[in-house]
């Protein structure tokens, strides 16, 4: 008796475990699909919305986070300098949850160096240096974890690019970066059907600008 | 088999337990002024059920847990909303105005009185870069400053004369601590420059009155600077002119929580004296060197440890024209200066509470000689400081602390030697009460007591503002300053008082992200301002008596005014620019002034433009800064007024241009810096002999100056670091 009642437990249990599973699995492809067919940037605080509420009631998944942070950055990007900040703020408060969940990952430092250089853009003058580095120091990480991740390279090239010639930037130096993670594409695969998959599009358009500056 | 038939029901009920039971919850979010929100996020904690409000603000879905729940509702921006319920199958509506974070919308901030520098706090007025790129500041962290209102334009003495304070009702403060020799020592009739360089701090608080229980020791003014955290890299860097030499080297270790770093400079003014003629007769002409060492230690999330340490050696002499005599006579004067300063401060949070420690030791020696008249003064000041605050609820912020310090003063006069020592200690505590973050009060006091006068003081401090729409707050201060009277009455008399200084100050500021205007109008009310007797009458007046008079605190005075700033960065595409302009009647009865006059030290009108244009592609820029004020009161013997006469008006027009480049791995910035450009002749006052028969104009050394110079910085990369380990 009792040992049925146990398996019988074990077996409710793991099939809410496995349904668990899956219900990850299929809310973060769609939203995942809600967030390649973003077409209004305002559209990423939906997405963003959604992938929130994964990580809340997934505690120990960090792709949730990760994208979740992704949309904000994105947000951050087209935003005007006074809103630059608090969407980098909620950013980097979702990169920093799945910096814990996952230590030492590099898709999630090439998030970083990201948020980090969409801060430049509040004050270019008075904050060029000190994010700057920061995005720098955060994406020689994410290359020193995985010197594979064709990411790590576009956003490598894609902040030199934006950078001035006089401090270090411009499409000369930008070039090789762009070119390392056109290469990388070409035998990146991903994790999962979940696991970070973006950019390669993003990477052959920026090396052919690069080429015709 | 059968058994497991048997609970089936059961499995059964199970499932539907987890399932079924769906309560629907559905509202509306808005803003306080009921303005939908879009996009806000709706959810249940924990739990995969909720979603986005519609562009209307409405939002439904089915929450499949049962039981106790938390509603959460969060949107950037706005402050997250939690709303605890009971999912029991029945249909929910939930209605909710979000409140705007602080972020976004600022909340009310005490604005009265103070300018602040910072890149962390988006309300500033300033940035620190600014204090940097200021033309006519000559990288001088003063220099910035006196563009801003409420500070005169005084160039014959160091410091900050703020709203008809003398400089030496301003203080200065580094990371909570009082710097005792900030500048560098006086030079007749030629100011100095601050010892230290603007680089160092990342913050800047300048208060031109009403300022915190948290300082005290000053009737006008303090300048509070917050220096540097770690450094984001290592670097190291150089900077090369005719005028000086300078470099140093700062680590960043490979775990990222600690740095120290090193810099060391010379500075001769041979060259470019042989080049820019110079009024005074220089015999020696100026030279300095120093160097600085620094370690901060990040000791957890919210810990700092930060030390600083820096030493200074300056020389110079020359020979002033003695205005008495009548076949040219000249004084020789000339000063050896050392100085050495140091500081360790702790931050860290310990619970509720923040804990900040500090203690300072600052060593100051002067040597002067006049003549054959050998004059050495030594300043020590030992001080140890502690501030616990923490937010208690209802939106109540507390700070209590307590300071000493320990001054130690010796000075000789060729075989005459004299001391004297200080422990003065005092204790604040101070309270911000938010109301509805539109409102917030400030109630402060402090007790100050210092054993060389046997004398305390308490002083009260209330501030309050209040938010005036969406980018304006009105400000109100008040509050009672004391200060110790200045030690050359101390050496003779320790039976003075404390000076006293009442404010009271009124703001309105409007604040946006490409325009800031503050204007404040003023009352102060000076009392017990130490005074000279015999007070001589206005014809024998002679400054600088010799003779040691006596003293007592019969003195007063009072200065009232206006002060308005304006700052645009928008309206000419690229070019910032900020213009101030400065009211200030004021009359004291002070030091040997045998009447109440206006001080020689204050105009009566101020104003100052600033430009500046930055081209980002070409990495070029360039500013232009226009200071203006109307002439100031000198003593002239032979007007029967006193402090009668008015010298011309000041007019200074001094510009600057930077280049960025890359040369080779480094960031290199050319800089080119001129004072009065046009070379507008600037007169700060006279001096004239004992019969009034002749006077020298005193005004500044060069009709202008110019700086030319080139800074470099590396920053080392990881890999170099490796190596040099190895």
């Amino acid at each position: 008796m009792k040992k049925v009642t146990l398996l019988m437990t074990v077996f409710v249990l793991s099939l809410s475990l496995s349904a668990q599973g899956k219900k990850f699995v299929a809310g973060m492809k769609k939203n995942l699909a809600a967030l390649d067919s973003v077409k209004k940037n305002e559209q990423y605080q939906a997405v963003a919305n959604d992938f929130e509420r994964i990580a809340n009631a997934e505690k120990k998944e960090w792709l949730p986070n990760y994208y979740a942070g992704f949309c904000y950055i994105m947000l951050a990007f087209e935003s005007p300098a006074d809103k630059i900040d608090s969407y980098c703020d909620k950013a980097d408060a979702f990169l920093r949850k799945a910096d814990s969940l996952s230590p030492k990952n590099s898709e999630i430092f090439v998030l970083k160096s990201m948020a980090a250089s969409a801060r430049i853009g509040v004050n270019p003058m008075a904050r060029g240096m000190q994010y700057g580095m920061e995005s720098g120091i955060a994406i020689e990480k994410a290359i020193s974890y995985d010197a594979k991740n064709p990411r790590a390279y576009l956003q490598k090239g894609t902040s030199a690019f934006y950078t001035p010639e006089m401090y270090g930037g411009g499409a000369k130096v930008a070039k090789p970066q762009f070119e390392k993670s056109v290469e990388a594409f070409k035998t990146f695969k991903p994790a999962s059907e979940i696991h970070p998959n973006w950019g390669k599009a993003r990477a052959e358009a920026l090396l052919k600008q690069s080429e015709e500056k | 088999m059968k058994h497991i038939l048997q609970y089936l029901p059961y499995i059964f009920s199970a499932i539907t337990l987890c399932g079924s039971a769906q309560t629907t919850i559905k509202g509306k979010v808005t803003d306080h002024k009921k303005k939908p929100l879009r996009f806000a996020n709706v959810f249940i904690k924990d739990s995969y059920d909720g979603t986005n409000t519609d562009s209307l603000g409405n939002y439904s879905f089915v929450a499949s847990d049962t039981g106790k729940a938390d509603l959460v509702f969060s949107l950037t921006g706005y402050e997250d909303f939690l709303i605890p319920l009971v999912l029991d199958g029945k249909e929910k509506i939930v209605n909710v105005p979000l409140l705007e974070s602080a972020t976004s919308l600022q909340e009310v901030v005490i604005t009265a009185g103070s300018i602040e520098a910072s890149d962390e706090k988006k309300s500033t007025v300033l940035k620190p870069l600014d204090i940097v790129t200021t033309a006519g500041a000559q990288g001088d962290i003063v220099g910035a400053l006196k563009t801003l209102p409420g500070a005169q334009q005084v160039g014959e003495s160091e410091g900050l004369f703020v709203r008809g304070g003398t400089n030496a009702e301003t203080k200065t403060i580094i990371d909570g601590m009082v710097v005792n020799n900030f500048f560098y020592s006086s030079v007749p009739d030629i100011a100095q420059r601050a010892r230290f360089s603007p680089f160092l701090f990342k913050g800047t608080v300048f208060s031109t009155g009403g300022y915190s229980s948290l300082y005290g020791q000053a009737l006008s003014s303090v300048l509070v600077l917050e220096t540097q955290d770690l450094p984001g890299r290592s670097s190291a860097t150089a900077g090369i002119s005719p005028l000086f030499a300078s470099g140093g080297y700062s680590h960043l270790f490979r775990n990222q929580k600690a740095s120290m770093g090193f810099d060391a400079s010379y500075t001769n003014l041979t060259a470019y004296f042989a080049i820019i003629k110079q009024r005074p007769e220089w015999v020696d002409v100026p030279q300095s060197g120093g160097g600085s060492y620094n370690f901060r230690i990040k000791t957890s999330e919210t810990g700092i440890i930060k030390f600083y340490s820096t030493y200074s050696w300056n020389h110079l002499s020359l020979n002033r024209l003695n205005i008495d005599s009548t076949n040219g006579y000249r004084n020789f004067f000339s000063l050896t200066n050392s100085n050495f300063y140091s500081i360790l401060t702790f931050k860290e949070k310990i619970g509720k509470w923040v804990l900040n420690l500090g203690t300072s030791y600052s060593n100051n020696l002067d040597k002067i000689s006049l003549d054959t008249n050998k004059i050495k003064s030594q300043n020590i000041l030992a001080q140890g400081r502690v501030v616990v605050s923490r937010e208690l609820p209802k939106r109540i912020m507390l700070r209590i602390g307590g300071e000493f310090f320990r001054f130690e003063d010796a000075s000789s006069y060729n075989q005459y030697a004299r001391n004297m020592q200080d422990n003065y200690s005092a204790g604040f505590a101070e309270a911000d009460i938010k109301i509805k973050r539109v409102f917030v009060m400030r109630l402060g006091g402090r007790i100050d007591n210092s054993s060389l006068i046997g004398r305390y003081k308490i002083s009260d401090r209330v501030s309050l503002a209040a938010k005036a729409g969406k980018h304006g707050s009105a400000s109100f201060a008040y509050g009672n300053y004391y200060q110790k009277p200045e030690n050359n009455y101390l050496w003779t008399n320790r039976s003075l008082d404390f000076e006293q200084c009442t404010h009271l100050i009124l703001n309105y500021q409007y604040v946006t992200d490409s325009i800031t205007l503050r204007t404040e109008v003023y009352y102060k009310n000076y009392n017990n301002f130490v005074r000279q007797v015999p007070v001589l009458n206005a014809q024998n007046y002679l400054p600088n008596t010799s003779l040691i008079p006596d003293t007592f605190n019969g003195g007063n005075g009072y200065a009232r005014g206006l002060d308005v700033f304006y700052r645009d960065k928008k309206t000419f595409k690229g070019v910032d620019y900020w213009v101030s302009y400065t009211f200030l009647d004021t009359k004291r009865m002070y030091k040997d002034y045998p009447e109440k006059v206006r001080p020689t030290f204050a105009a009566s009108h101020t104003a100052s433009l600033v430009l500046k244009k930055f081209w980002v592609r070409r990495m070029f820029g360039a500013g232009l800064t226009y200071s203006y004020a109307t002439g100031r009161p000198y003593y002239n013997p032979n007007n029967p007024v006193f402090l009668g006469d008015r010298t011309i008006d000041y007019h200074a027009l001094g510009l600057n241009a930077n280049l960025i480049r890359k040369i080779g791995k480094s960031n290199t910035v050319f800089v080119l810096a001129i004072t009065n450009a046009i070379g507008n002749k600037q007169i700060f006052g006279y001096r004239y002999s004992k019969d009034g028969s002749r006077r020298e104009e005193i005004g500044p050394t060069a009709a202008r100056s110019i700086f030319l110079g080139m800074f470099m910085s590396f920053g080392i990369d990881r890999s170099k670091e490796v190596i040099n380990n190895n």
